[in-house]
């Protein structure tokens, strides 16, 4: 099994519910609390596995805004577990899904140096690293209905940009989603494999942007009158 | 990257003793300048061990969770900090039996064979400690074989000209560690400026579009979505001034390699040879400072493509 999400970035609409949903989850999961600093001072800051940042592609009049939403890829080739000195960092071998084990991290940051996405963030509050399980903590709970056996940004994602399944299955959704739309991963030239797989915004047709009415005599007398008439 | 007072001073310190071990060990085969005597060499052995202990025990106050840092040795078939760990770990044990060879007069062969074997580990465990940055992927000013071979020139430049102010104190014939001191720092200021011209330019690296796949069009940060400063901005986010990059690159060159030559040529010429020799160890372990601040503070994390940079 290889556990991962696809984002649909055609359709993110840059809520940032995921995040919210992700540290509502996580601060009371496996890997929780997750600190937050001066929550209602002038710096608030504080330990987050989601964030969500907004491109704007191309120039006016071609230009589209892109709600990027990043958490751990899961990467196959996951450099930040062979640099971790402790051991702390692992990668499950039954579903891919990248660990941190809070008892045996020490805080060195080396797992955060080695990753190209900005995927781990240190809790200054108990000193470890910290970051996405992919809602280890939902996706096998038995307790919970089938449905809902999936991570909290899944789940809370209100235009349903994000998908979750096992890459390892051709017939799965996300593997078909991915086939389908052409699927990507991010900075595949440090070859990583990361799981996570991003969906690209669909080419919409040009909207004609008119900076001058057309030409023509008539159409100078028209504007002439609508300028002279007083509605 | 977020320059790291502990790590610095880490890497300064040990460096410069694990080469001061290595040359001793070079000194006391050859008898350089007459050979220093039992108690020289042991205290020369036990300033390096210092330097490398208390290198060490800083490289800890960097840790956020330092009660783990025992557990750093753990894996060390996959991470070179843990290499590094062990390797220095290997040293002290083989340092000891060296030093008492030394101290007590052991057969030649065993003396020599031991001191060998401490010298090759503590260049083992320089090259490990270049090997923690040069391994990154994310960090392209780093991840060159530059790196190890700069940790390990300074760190033997450092040591060496330890040595010659050893030596000068100890009252040995000074030329043969002018000459090595000369030679090693002159090796280590040439790297530092192949090292300096390679990073000038980007090569390839991920870009914007790469990192995000949009590569159809050109790409603009438009929001970074935290209200203010997080983890990643702190560790990350810390970028130099061009201008003050090309002056620290000054003071590398002018402290850590221009004056301790100069202060060569002053011992040479034998006026105030001692104190020349001083400042010129000191003036090699601050250039050397300076250089792995700037190190750290030059070095481009992939992830500020995420926070607006075109490139990195």
């Amino acid at each position: 099994m290889r556990l991962g999400l696809v984002i649909d970035l055609d359709v993110c609409v840059g809520c940032h519910a995921c995040a919210i949903a992700c540290k509502e989850w996580n601060a009371s999961g496996t890997i929780g609390p997750l600190s937050d600093y001066q929550p209602y001072g002038a710096e608030p800051s504080g330990v987050w596995f989601n964030r969500i940042r907004h491109f704007e592609m191309d120039e006016y009049p071609n230009n589209k805004t892109i709600n990027f939403p990043m958490s751990c890829m899961h990467c196959e080739d996951a450099d930040c577990v062979t640099v971790c000195p402790t051991g702390a960092s692992y990668k499950r071998a039954e579903d891919g899904i990248v660990l941190i084990d809070q008892n045996k991290c020490m805080g060195c940051n080396y797992c955060s140096w080695a990753c190209p996405y900005g995927a781990r963030e240190l809790d200054r509050s108990s000193g470890t690293m910290k970051k996405c399980t992919l809602c280890i903590d939902r996706i096998y709970d038995e307790k919970l209905p089938v449905e809902e056996r999936q991570p909290s940004c899944v789940l809370t994602c209100p235009a349903h940009a994000r998908m979750f399944g096992d890459f390892d299955d051709p017939d799965s959704a996300v593997s078909r989603v991915v086939r389908e739309r052409g699927g990507y991963p991010l900075m595949p030239e440090l070859n990583y494999n990361p799981t996570n797989t991003y969906l690209p915004p669909r080419r919409k047709p040009v909207i004609e942007i008119e900076t001058k009415p057309k030409g023509g005599l008539k159409e100078s007398i028209k504007q002439f009158a609508n300028r002279l008439v007083r509605r | 990257m977020h320059p790291a007072f502990s790590v610095i001073f880490f890497t300064v310190a040990s460096g410069a003793g694990f080469g001061l071990f290595s040359l001793l060990f070079i000194t006391d085969v050859f008898k350089l300048g007459g050979g220093f005597s039992r108690e020289q060499l042991v205290i020369g052995g036990i300033v390096a061990m210092a330097l490398i202990v208390f290198g060490l025990l800083s490289s800890t106050f960097h840790l956020a969770n330092p009660k783990n840092a025992w557990r750093a040795v753990s894996r060390f078939r996959t991470s070179w900090l843990s290499r590094e760990g062990v390797f220095a770990i290997v040293f002290m044990p083989l340092a000891l039996v060296y030093l008492a060879s030394i101290w007590f007069e052991a057969p030649a062969w065993l003396r020599d064979t031991v001191g060998f074997m401490t010298a090759v580990l503590a260049w083992v465990t320089v090259f490990s400690t270049g090997m923690i940055y040069a391994c990154l992927k994310t960090i392209r000013q780093w991840n060159t074989p530059l790196v190890p071979a700069n940790y390990l020139a300074l760190g033997y430049a450092s040591g060496s000209l330890l040595l010659l102010a050893g030596a000068v104190l100890a009252g040995l014939q000074t030329l043969p560690f002018i000459a090595m001191a000369a030679l090693i720092v002159s090796i280590a200021a040439v790297l530092k400026a192949i090292y300096y011209f390679w990073i000038r330019s980007p090569g390839l690296t991920p870009t914007m579009n790469t990192a995000t796949g949009l590569t159809r069009a050109k790409l603009k940060l438009l929001d970074t979505g935290h209200t203010h400063g997080t983890f990643l901005t702190q560790e990350f986010g810390f970028q130099l001034a061009r201008e003050k990059a090309s002056l620290l690159k000054v003071v590398v060159f002018g402290l850590g390699f221009a004056v301790p030559g100069l202060m060569l040529v002053w011992v040479f010429n034998e006026q105030g040879g001692q104190g020349a020799a001083i400042v010129a160890a000191l003036a090699g372990i601050a250039g050397a400072a300076v250089e792995r601040w700037l190190f750290f503070a030059e070095a481009r994390h992939v992830v500020n493509l995420y926070h607006g940079a075109q490139r990195c």
